[in-house]
């Protein structure tokens, strides 16, 4: 394990692991929920959390240089005072790095409106598998050739390693509204989720919770959310103050004709807070229920949200577990949330087959199989599900364009056998 | 509309070609970057519309429909795609291929943002999908944004997925004289920032009372529409960064080109009566320390006038998707810039 602390350190290290013929995983702060930065078969492994400055910030292009190790809400809170922010928000964003973001192209409640991680990175420096550096896209609008930027972002480290990334910087929006909506079904809030989005209204953030959470989330956070709803809705509009006012007041109907029982509108920025802290402490609060959760992420069209979300209660009901849904339903990217005591025998084959059938139940409904957490180890063998021999040759072909020494972070992301013919390859000394 | 034998059919015309292939839309960019092959087979991409579902913000169409038909099925129901060519007869598959985004990138992104997921026949005859229909999907490597901006050289464009959105309630242009800095500066989310030198031209869109809001902020005085883009036989679109617009323009003066920027893009559009003017446009995008992608005319210039670069990476991406060679041959630089010439 080594602690680089500068790109010529990152390429020595990945160096000096080709001289070995070792592998090599490259690590954030380690809050990846997809096993991408996991050591697999004794790797070096590159841990980038002393590279964590802000390098540059420059308020008129609204750009800033940082290095991978620094944490998401940093980057956020440095640049506050210009009027700025980063606008992807994971809810681990006050200990997730900017470059694990990179690495998973991770996203959050304001991801809605603007985009997950890759629509914000404008410039990477990286460190290739064979310890050369290469700046792929830049702060100049459409290099000629491939988009290796793009292609870079959400690679999970499998393409190389992050040292310097460059990041859009949003402008804080003139007015801002937060709104709690209460429900007494789970259909309720999700129609209203789908009437929201059908009237034009693009919120800010549009993120549901369950009851079981909500009661949670209240008992730990005591931000006033109604202990009895069967689902609330939790919704920010942002922009200017006439587009914001109208919206506040269309959201406000759309929820009422689908029977909200309460509409509040955060009277101030403390108010508004401390929504979003309920929000964001949704995982703490779980703590308070039982001592272990397996947390999910799928995405699946808008439109099937409400039969997806009964699937789910029905494969938890089956496999006797608690699940709980706390989600960004704006974009139809479900967070199921298994919650359990690990020490109970013979729950983690039932915890196990209750996440495989709820990817399932997404994938049937036409989703995908992760919104903003990755695929890692954790999904790896799903992916046939929802790509065929083709597309996953296609994927190797362009993961070993990057990587032909098969170096970076081997075995994430592509099940074996994604190349075509691999598993058809005869082992050397074979008869045949 | 159900695409599947559709594509299936196009990747199988795609691999019995014995010769170059291109795929062809309108052919209202076929003379962006490098030339296409004279003796290539030209193959038409299907098209229609095979999904939309208004309440998912997503579209889903065989990628030789063109611009003004999405838009038209899209207006039904408020929604648009900011696709934007400047010729709307453009299909949206030819947009991807060659990766120019429309005018109201500063507030859209980049064209390749609204891209979910791709359908591409490849040289060897398969249909490979990338990316997934959702509008949030980390699901494997990016796919959708590899294959935008590639001019048909790594796979043919059958069938995309984008994500639309709701058309704003109001959109109004508005303009007034000086640099575009001050007024960039002055407004909160402008569309568009055109500036041709004398003349700064603003696209707002939003709610009626936050455009007349922006418009009393950037000083600006209504007009019908925006500045027109450049006109001549021989075009280009220059990439610079966004600060160096303003010190730029002046230079394009002296070239005796015409030209509209993108303020806080970073692109100026340029057109030229010679091919000489042209070439010292190109000049001086490379001097600001950009480049040139040529769009139209202008025969002995090359398309791009720089090498691409991590070019190793990009040739081996060329290699392992067309190890022939097949598809759009020399469109891009994948040699170098100076032997395609």
């Amino acid at each position: 394990m080594c602690f680089p602390r500068s790109t010529e350190e990152v390429a020595a290290a990945v160096r000096i692991a080709a001289l070995h013929d070792r592998a090599f995983v490259v690590r954030g702060s380690g809050t990846g929920l997809a096993g991408g930065a996991t050591p697999l078969a004794d790797p070096l492994v590159i841990v980038m959390t002393q590279m964590n400055r802000i390098l540059d910030i420059d308020p008129v292009e609204q750009v800033a240089w940082v290095e991978p190790g620094v944490l998401n809400l940093d980057l956020s809170r440095a640049v506050a005072p210009l009027g700025l922010h980063y606008a992807p928000d994971p809810s681990s964003q006050h200990a997730c790095s900017i470059g694990g973001n990179v690495a998973t192209n991770a996203g959050g409640p304001h991801c809605l409106a603007s985009g997950v991680t890759s629509a914000h990175v404008r410039a990477l420096e990286v460190v290739l598998a064979d310890g050369s550096i290469a700046d792929l896209g830049g702060l100049i609008p459409d290099a000629p050739g491939y988009d290796l930027r793009g292609v870079f972002v959400g690679s999970e480290g499998t393409m190389g390693i992050a040292t310097a990334i460059a990041v859009h910087l949003t402008s804080n929006p003139p007015a801002v509204r937060t709104l709690l909506l209460d429900f007494t079904s789970v259909e309720a809030a999700a129609a209203a989720v789908s009437g929201i989005i059908a009237s034009g209204i693009l919120p800010a953030a549009l993120e549901m919770m369950d009851a079981q959470i909500t009661r949670a989330v209240e008992d730990f956070v005591g931000a006033g959310f109604p202990r009895d709803a069967a689902a609330v809705l939790l919704v920010e509009l942002d922009g200017l103050p006439a587009g914001v006012a109208a919206d506040v007041a269309a959201v406000e109907r759309v929820g009422l004709a689908e029977g909200a029982r309460t509409v509040r509108v955060a009277a101030d920025d403390t108010e508004r807070e401390l929504l979003w802290k309920g929000r964001k402490s949704a995982f703490g609060a779980i703590a308070r229920i039982a001592p272990d959760y397996y947390l999910h992420d799928a995405v699946v069209p808008r439109s099937r949200l409400v039969e997806v979300l009964h699937r789910v209660y029905e494969i938890a009901a089956e496999q006797r577990l608690t699940v709980m849904n706390v989600f960004h339903a704006g974009d139809g990217n479900l967070h199921p949330l298994i919650v359990f005591d690990a020490r109970e025998p013979g729950i983690w084959p039932r915890v196990h087959d209750a996440g495989d059938a709820i990817l399932r139940a997404c994938v049937d409904a036409g989703g995908v199989l992760s919104g903003e957490h990755g695929i890692g180890i954790e999904k790896r063998d799903f992916m046939p599900l929802i790509f065929n021999p083709d597309d996953l040759d296609a994927q190797a072909k362009v993961r070993d364009s990057f990587d032909p020494s098969g170096r970076a972070n081997p075995d994430k992301v592509l099940p074996a056998g994604s190349r075509c013919g691999e598993a058809q390859r005869i082992p050397e000394g074979a008869w045949i | 509309m159900d695409l599947t034998d559709a594509l299936q059919s196009l990747a199988e015309t795609v691999a019995a070609a014995t010769g170059p292939v291109v795929g062809v839309g309108s052919r209202t960019q076929f003379d962006a970057g490098n030339p296409v092959p004279t003796d290539a087979i030209a193959i038409a991409a299907p098209c229609g519309i095979v999904g939309f579902e208004p309440t998912d913000l997503t579209v889903t169409l065989g990628a030789g429909t063109t611009c003004a038909e999405l838009d038209a099925v899209l207006a039904e129901a408020g929604q648009e795609v900011a696709l934007d060519p400047a010729d709307p007869a453009a299909t949206v598959g030819g947009v991807l291929a060659v990766g120019i985004s429309g005018r109201r990138r500063l507030r859209n992104g980049p064209v390749r943002d609204a891209v979910l997921e791709v359908r591409f026949a490849t040289a060897d005859g398969r249909v490979v999908k990338g990316g997934g229909p959702t509008v949030k999907n980390v699901s494997g490597y990016d796919l959708p944004r590899l294959l935008v901006g590639s001019f048909g050289t790594l796979g043919l464009l059958g069938q995309v997925t984008l994500r639309a959105r709701a058309r704003p309630a109001r959109t109004q242009w508005g303009a007034r004289s000086g640099a575009p800095g001050a007024v960039l500066a002055s407004l909160v989310q402008p569309s568009a920032v055109l500036w041709g030198g004398t003349i700064t031209t603003v696209l707002l869109e939003g709610h009626p009372d936050d455009v007349d809001r922006e418009l009393r902020a950037g000083g600006l005085e209504c007009v019908s529409g925006p500045a027109p883009f450049p006109q001549g036989p021989h075009r280009g679109r220059i990439s610079v960064r966004p600060s160096a617009i303003e010190d730029l323009g002046p230079v394009l003066d002296a070239t005796g080109c015409r030209w509209l920027a993108e303020a806080g893009v970073g692109t100026v559009h340029v057109a030229a009566d010679s091919p000489d003017a042209l070439a010292a446009a190109r000049a001086a995008a490379c001097s600001a320390g950009g480049w040139l992608l040529r769009e139209a005319g202008a025969p002995e210039l090359d398309g791009f006038g720089i090498e691409l670069p991590n070019v190793a990476i990009m040739r081996r991406l060329k290699d392992a998707f067309d190890p022939e060679g097949k598809l759009a041959p020399g469109r891009l630089p994948l040699i170098s810039a100076t032997a395609s010439r």
